[in-house]
């Protein structure tokens, strides 16, 4: 429990205590991770010195091998290696077969919505190939900052829905890592330029990365990153680019559909490898094994390829208006574009959204690397090392939120682009006598038929008290937190008595199976269960205790009366004293009653803050 | 915690008016959510993190309406003891129904223009006019907001509903050709 610290900017609480964070950039193509150290941020490399962890998992018999040695492997081993799960993270079955005719997996049909690819070392979920990468990505902090993280900040497209944001969190909790926050990949992007820049206006970041594309416009004042708007396509990317060239040439080379696994993943290397070579030359050759002992030989131009790719393109300018109206912007209103993500390499990206936005676009931060250095940034802050006044990130959901009615409508309950959190509410009522429970179909997107929107979940709320139908009120609110993620609580308002809310994910994992999951982690069946328990609850406890001294230090006295001031200091003393022992539960018992005895005095705090912020404001200054 | 007893103006230190001065409420506003947003407890108590997502939230929600020129006149309006029924509340103006009818009429004939895209936007900078010439007739009512002065806000608001329902209508209609590209 970490009081809210009242010093002064720049003023840290315990300046020798340098808490270790990290941020993840958790990308289609590649993953990075990133930390600030001794002040600045930077990514952080492997033991041979590679910054980049290519996003791809391959899965042998006895184990599991992540990044440049599974990729390398891809192509011998395609369905054993997973590469881009990114694209397949919070998407259902049916999804998948719509997002390319071509991938090259074997998915497990099953009654469960959540795809499992089949693997030789068993049936994996796109949340469990991404919490490999993810526990790979903590294995290299933890040895570069040496010790534990304490935290990470993980980034997810802007435009990244409910379902998918949801994936993300719970590939975190697969891999045992304790999530900060979720921040969206252009609003990180611009905290890494932001603090290079320092200049307060309205800027674009146009983020195009392997499988994913966002643009948001945000407004920076005095270290407060306001997005005012976003907008993209969580399936459009490099890959698709990719896609295009490798049916290009398979139409020149006269491929048939019917070619194999391993035809395809070397297709789609050869397109990716002809992509990036003609970002500097102009024409790129290519020699494409046929698998038969045969080469088909050729060329790419630049003309060609961006042929190929510019309805793609000006896909992605569709959205950017579409932001930019949201915002009530013109596009000569945006002082600059900020270019994050690999496939912003690509010349015609840089000119069509150049000529777009009417002024030469920004890439000076290494493009692969801007989001993952934004969210250490913000990490460092969120873990207590600054005193975090200094910079604020108001995000907002990139989709409408909207509950099924009749006729199989959408009703929208929370506009996109509504600064979050936010929270609506909505009142219903029952039909029949004696009416106990009732579900609610949530649904995230923008058209007004049910069948054209995502749906994030059913929600089933039971112990309504019986009454007469239509008697019943039953409140029911729908918030979205600073993570973008959703949250609904019921209440029958006559009676006062909450309703049980039972979430079932339409595209997600249950508790249980997550739990599941994090049982069956190689890295957790190896270590003793009890002892790591027992060490989290101290480490929660000593947190405990060090930001309870700091705050009573700063103003207890001030805000407490003698007897108060007692009751806090008796409590907290029992926790010292179990919290050197080894029973877990009695400490967790004693964290709890010490939040117990210091709830009046977090409201005392939570108000003086407020009073502190709003000192010298009141009406009467401008009557 | 916030005082959730204070109105909207209250709790931005902001004077009880129409006419609002969006620089400093847009000030007072990031100098609330510095203090109250949820990444400033990121570590903390269950009870902290709740408390400033509550906070946080009604600090959002009153910015979302005070800088709103539409939502901010209804909310004045209700504060002033004026509940408006919007769904069934609408003008009588038969002038202004039937500019109404003809706007209406030229969104529906946009898609078959040469330039779709440039007619819908010139309409909806007509339609933004239309309310900005509206805000002003409103901010007269309510400098002394008299019992009639409310009833002619109330009669100028349900023609800004109006128009605001039109301006949706029209990025709908954006929205639609972006999709059909």
């Amino acid at each position: 429990m970490a009081l809210l610290q009242l010093t002064e900017p720049g003023q840290s609480a315990a300046p020798h205590q340098h808490r270790l964070a990290a941020g993840i950039d958790l990308g289609t193509t590649n993953s990075l991770v990133a930390s600030v150290r001794s002040g600045k941020a930077g990514t952080l490399p492997d033991d041979s010195g590679q910054h980049l962890l290519p996003s791809v998992v391959r899965y042998i018999p006895d184990g599991v091998i992540v990044g440049e040695e599974a990729k390398a492997q891809a192509v011998l081993d395609p369905l054993n290696t997973i590469v881009s799960v990114k694209r397949l993270l919070g998407r259902g079955v049916e999804d998948v077969k719509t997002l390319g005719s071509r991938l090259p997996y074997q998915f497990k049909q099953q009654q469960n919505t959540v795809p499992r690819i089949h693997t030789v070392a068993g049936d994996v979920t796109p949340v469990e190939v991404s919490a490999e990468i993810l526990k790979t990505l903590n294995r290299r902090a933890e040895k570069s900052l040496g010790g534990e993280l304490e935290g990470v900040v993980i980034t997810v497209p802007a435009y990244f829905d409910d379902a998918q944001r949801q994936a993300t969190k719970d590939a975190a909790r697969v891999a045992g890592l304790r999530v900060l926050r979720l921040l969206n990949e252009p609003t990180s992007a611009a905290v890494a330029y932001g603090l290079d820049h320092g200049s307060d206006g309205i800027h674009a970041i146009y983020d195009l990365g392997g499988g994913t594309f966002d643009i948001s416009i945000l407004r920076l004042r005095r270290g407060v990153f306001e997005v005012l708007s976003t907008g993209g396509d969580s399936a459009l990317g490099g890959d698709d680019f990719d896609r295009l060239v490798a049916e290009w040439i398979m139409q020149q080379a006269g491929i048939d559909d019917s070619a194999d696994h391993a035809m395809l993943r070397r297709l789609m290397r050869d397109a990716c490898s002809a992509k990036e070579t003609l970002t500097t030359a102009e024409v790129a050759p290519l020699r494409v094994d046929l698998g038969n002992g045969d080469y088909w030989e050729g060329k790419l131009t630049r003309e060609g390829f961006e042929q190929l790719v510019e309805a793609l393109v000006r896909k992605t300018l569709v959205s950017c208006r579409r932001a930019l109206r949201d915002a009530g912007l013109r596009p000569e209103e945006i002082e600059d574009v900020v270019l994050v993500g690999g496939s912003t390499r690509v010349p015609l990206v840089r000119e069509l959204v150049g000529e777009f936005f009417r002024t030469r676009p920004l890439a000076e931060i290494d493009p692969d690397r801007v989001v993952a250095i934004g969210a250490a940034v913000q990490a460092d802050v969120l873990v207590g090392n600054k005193s975090g006044e200094e910079m604020l990130l108001l995000d907002v959901i990139p989709l409408s939120l909207g509950i099924e009615t009749m006729g199989g409508l959408v009703e929208k309950i929370v506009p996109r682009n509504t600064t979050i959190p936010v929270a609506r509410a909505q009142e219903f009522t029952t039909f029949k006598d004696g009416q106990i429970a009732m579900a609610i179909h949530v649904l995230q997107g923008e058209r007004e038929l049910v069948s054209d929107c995502r749906s994030l979940a059913h929600f089933e709320l039971r112990g309504i008290p019986s009454m007469v139908a239509g008697g019943a009120r039953i409140k029911v609110t729908f918030s979205v937190d600073a993570d973008g993620l959703l949250g609904v609580e019921a209440r029958e308002e006559s009676s006062g008595v909450k309703a049980s809310v039972v979430v079932k994910p339409s595209y997600g994992l249950t508790d249980l199976e997550i739990e599941e999951m994090l049982r069956d982690s190689i890295d957790h069946a190896a270590e003793d269960l009890e002892a790591r328990g027992l060490r989290e609850r101290q480490v929660e406890a000593n947190r405990t205790i060090e930001a309870l001294r700091a705050a009573l230090d700063e103003d207890g006295e001030v805000l407490l009366d003698k007897t108060e001031y007692q009751a806090i200091e008796e409590q907290l003393d029992k926790l010292i004293e179990v919290s050197g022992g080894s029973d877990q539960q009695a400490i967790k018992q004693q964290i709890d009653n010490l939040e117990k005895a210091c709830e009046f005095y977090v409201e005392r705090r939570m108000n003086a803050s407020v009073k502190k912020a709003m000192a010298g404001h009141s009406v009467k200054d401008f009557e | 915690m916030l005082d959730f007893s204070k109105n909207h103006f209250e709790l931005f230190g902001l004077p009880s008016s129409y006419v609002i001065d969006a620089n400093q409420l847009a000030e007072r506003y990031l100098e609330l959510q510095r203090v109250m947003h949820p990444d400033r407890y990121a570590k903390g108590s269950a009870q902290e993190r709740r408390l400033s997502m509550q906070g946080s939230i009604r600090i959002n929600e009153a910015y979302e309406t005070l800088k709103d020129p539409i939502h901010r006149a209804r909310y004045l309006l209700s504060l002033k003891g004026i509940d408006m029924d919007l769904q069934k509340e609408t003008t009588q103006d038969a002038a202004f129904l039937m500019e109404q009818l003809e706007l209406r009429e030229q969104l529906a004939e946009a898609p078959n223009r040469p330039d779709p895209y440039g007619f819908i936007s010139t309409l909806m900078a007509d339609i933004n006019r239309r309310i900005t010439s509206l805000v002003g007739q409103m901010a007269v009512q309510f400098e002394t907001a008299t019992p009639e002065q409310l009833e002619a806000a109330r009669e100028i608001l349900r023609k800004m509903q109006f128009l605001q329902k039109l301006r949706y209508q029209a990025e709908s209609l954006e929205s639609e050709l972006d999709e059909a590209l």
